[in-house]
């Protein structure tokens, strides 16, 4: 039975459950529901989360393991003299799925008999004809140790299935017998599946946790596999990014770094005063109408894909700079300063407007919570609007709108779209904003993209990369809500 | 008919700080104040009583145009102050704010330094020409205020850190620093302990000296102690209006007389 159909007799199971123990409930309280401990409602589901829950926990958990466990058992089977020079065991392994792929489909297609796809020799019969007849590509004739693993393959796996189908069904049909069992009324059920909806709920959150673990242990483990083929001490204090393909490569993160913090500096200095003017103008001055109509107005801008702004770097912002400090004698300053459009400002300005509706909304926020009895106070000594925001609701909302900006400058520094179209390629210390220089984001996504072999130092170095920039904005991210958390106390 | 301890209180004929003339509030639909007509005189405390919602709130809001903040509440009617009306356009609302002080209900001190909480309306006004002169103003104000002893080792910690009832008078204290010529207070004990009340109330009876003080509250018993006037308000109108110890001990209005047994509130 396919895991598709599984599901769903497991899922039928459980709404016959839920009618099943609705009734059953209801009968043992002799029709009236205002005997029984709980709801009907709440016997019947829970005899569906019985049946439901522990059966597809299962059922995922052996979805996960099974491959792994097929791998292992069949890659035992492969002997040492099958794997051919110059290659792995990696690689034998990927034919023997390719084959087994190429069975099963063969096998649907009715192209074989299940019978002759377990015992088909190579010896006897052109397989790899055969197969390419029904559209599977395979690089090389399949050699008979490769076959025989992957009709190992095959059969492990579908007896695995077939447990997988037995066990399943047992536990569901275990889990309604059970419960149905159990459902009368003074059972209280109510209380059950309280208890069981939160043991959903955590699992939800662990999940989301567990995966965030994963991805950073994943990084983890890359970064370390980097950090043996290349020196720790060039990757963070050389002086120059120069990857090649000799195998001598210099992947130092500095200049990266400079370019990354030097765009942001520029980002935040276009978003912190526009931001922060456009929240205070909101909060404090615009009326109702205004405010209905520009708050969204503003949160709408927060959410086009940055890609859009990488576009407007690329093909109107650069080029208007262009003309300005480019050109020579035709351009608006007549100097030339500026040979291309992607530039540390061209990137810097593009992020600063893409930063402005984030930091203004944030800061709008951290305002309005500034209590109306400070603004009472200053304006009831004699002071104008401007200088109660000035002198009392600026400096009582700065904590907060600190931490703002740290949020805004982490944004920035993992921000990747904008510096991949607009910051240019080029690895450099420099200080000269019209220079195009790189990023750390930008490299890894070069480094990442094109022919790679995932198993060198110019690949890895990505990883790296990547979990440097985590823990840099990690950092920043808990130093802003740790600020802004601090802040929020004291007006409670 | 008084009793001793209000006729003692009860002063010779004041001039008159404040005078309201019809008096009409608006929150956009809803009339919370109707006709309203009040004598507020110099060198007196004025109280206003009555139940929760009646608008003494807004009423005091009126007299430092302090109502101009809230978009929906419009005001109609005359209030002069010194015989010139407030609501004249050519007069300024922050200039006036300068002249009529306001205490609130909860202690509001700005998170700032105890010194600078004080010196911000002399600076913002350009009181004083030097250092010097702004410290002179400061302690003036402490003093005035029944705080200085209190403060005077820490006048750089921040006036959040004091207790509620040091706030109140800190922010006192922070009104009286502009040299206003009406302070008024809106319920300024209703968050404080009796302690810290009665060292406001003590303050508020030595206020009288150099301001007319106008003073809301919820407290019939603070009314009667610390004010010479009384106003009596309900559902948006002045109902009875007099000396406060003819208020409480033989109303006229049969209204004021069921607030102050306890009938409504
Ligand atoms: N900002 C406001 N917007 C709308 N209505 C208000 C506002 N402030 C007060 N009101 C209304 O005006 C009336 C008087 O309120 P208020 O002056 O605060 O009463 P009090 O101070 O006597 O308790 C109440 O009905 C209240 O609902
Ligand atoms: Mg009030």
């Amino acid at each position: 039975m396919p895991t598709f159909w599984l599901v769903v007799f497991v899922f039928a199971l459980a709404a016959l459950g839920f009618l099943a123990g609705r009734a059953r409930a209801l009968h043992s309280a002799g029709g009236n529901a205002r005997d029984l401990h709980s709801l009907p409602n709440y016997y019947g589901a829970n005899v569906l989360l019985t049946t439901l829950v522990p059966a597809l926990l299962v059922l995922g958990l052996w979805l996960m393991i099974q491959p792994s466990v097929v791998q292992y058992r069949v890659s035992g089977m492969i002997p040492e003299q099958a794997i051919p020079e110059n290659s792995t065991l990696g690689l034998v392994m990927m034919d023997v799925h390719q084959v087994a792929a190429g069975l099963d489909l063969a096998v649907d297609e009715g192209a074989l008999t299940e019978q002759e796809a377990g015992t088909i020799r190579t010896e006897f019969t052109d397989l790899r004809a055969r197969l390419g007849e029904l559209g599977v590509a395979l690089g090389s004739d399949v050699r008979p140790e490769v076959l025989q693993a992957a009709q190992r393959y095959r059969a492990i796996d579908a007896s695995g299935h077939r447990n997988m189908v037995i066990v399943v069904t047992l536990l569901a049909l275990a889990g309604l017998g059970f419960s149905w069992q159990h459902t009368n009324k003074d059972f209280r059920a109510r209380n059950v599946v309280e208890q069981g909806i939160y043991a959903l709920l955590v699992l939800a959150a662990l999940l989301a946790i567990l995966t965030t673990i994963g991805i950073v242990l994943s990084m983890f483990f890359e970064s370390i596999s980097f950090f043996k083929l290349h020196s720790w001490t060039d990757f963070f204090f050389g002086g120059t990014w120069a990857p090649n393909f000799r195998g001598d490569s210099e992947l130092s993160i500095l200049p990266l770094l400079w370019g990354t913090l030097y765009i942001s500096f520029i980002a935040l200095l276009v978003a912190v005063p526009v931001g922060l003017f456009a929240a205070v103008y909101l909060s404090e001055y615009a009326n109702g109408h205004v405010r209905a109509f520009a708050k969204p107005l503003l949160e709408i801008l927060a959410g086009i894909p940055t890609i859009v702004y990488g576009l407007f770097a690329l093909l109107t912002v650069g080029p208007a700079l262009v003309s300005v400090f480019g050109n020579g004698p035709e351009g608006l300053l007549g100097v030339d300063w500026m040979s291309g459009a992607t530039s540390v400002l061209t990137a810097g300005l593009v992020m600063g407007i893409m930063l402005i509706p984030f930091v203004s909304s944030l800061s709008d926020d951290i305002i309005n919570a500034v209590p109306q009895t400070m603004r009472d106070g200053s304006l009831g000594l004699g002071a104008t609007k401007s200088e109660t925001v000035r002198q009392v609701v600026l400096p009582a909302a700065l904590p907060g709108i600190v931490g703002a900006i740290l949020l805004a400058a982490s944004r920035a520094i993992g921000e990747t779209m904008i510096v991949v179209m607009g910051a240019g390629a080029i690895a450099k210390f420099s200080l000269n904003p019209l220079e195009s220089m790189t990023t750390i984001t930008t490299r890894i996504v070069s480094q990442l993209t094109g022919d790679t072999d995932f198993a060198s130092a110019e690949t890895l170095v990505a990883f790296a990369l990547g979990i440097t920039l985590f823990v840099l904005t990690l950092g920043l991210n808990v130093l802003a809500l740790y600020i802004v958390r601090k802040y929020r106390e004291q007006y409670e | 008919m008084y009793d001793i301890a209000t006729t003692e209180k009860t002063v010779e004929q004041q001039v008159t700080k404040i005078s309201a003339r019809d008096v009409q509030v608006y929150y956009g639909e809803s009339h919370a104040i109707k006709d309203v007509n009040v004598d507020i005189e110099d060198k007196t405390v004025t109280a206003f009583i009555g139940p929760s919602g009646c608008g003494k709130s807004t009423f005091l809001r009126c007299l430092n145009r302090m109502n101009d903040t809230i978009d929906i509440c419009k005001v109609k009617g005359e209030i002069l102050l010194d015989g010139e009306n407030i609501y004249d356009p050519k007069v300024d609302p922050v200039q006036l704010r300068a002249k009529v002080g306001m205490v609130f209900q909860k202690p509001n001190p700005f998170p700032k330094s105890i010194y600078d909480n004080i010196a911000y309306g002399p600076r913002i006004h350009g009181l004083a020409r030097n250092k010097a002169e702004l410290d002179e103003i400061v302690e003036k104000s402490l003093r005035r205020g029944a705080i200085w002893n209190e403060v005077k080792d820490r006048l750089d910690a921040p006036g959040t850190g004091l207790s509620g009832g040091q706030q109140q008078r800190l922010c006192i204290a922070r009104a009286i620093a502009t040299e206003p010529e009406v302070l008024l207070m809106d319920e300024p004990c209703s968050a404080l302990d009796p302690i810290a009340t009665a060292q406001v109330e003590e303050l508020i009876d030595e206020l009288r000296q150099n301001y007319s003080v106008v003073i809301v509250t919820h407290s019939m018993q603070q009314a009667a102690r610390v004010s010479q006037k009384t106003a009596f308000f309900h559902l948006g109108n002045l109902v009875e209006f007099g000396e406060t110890g003819q208020i409480f001990t033989n109303p006229e209005d049969p209204r004021t007389e069921s607030y102050i047994t306890g009938r409504i509130g």
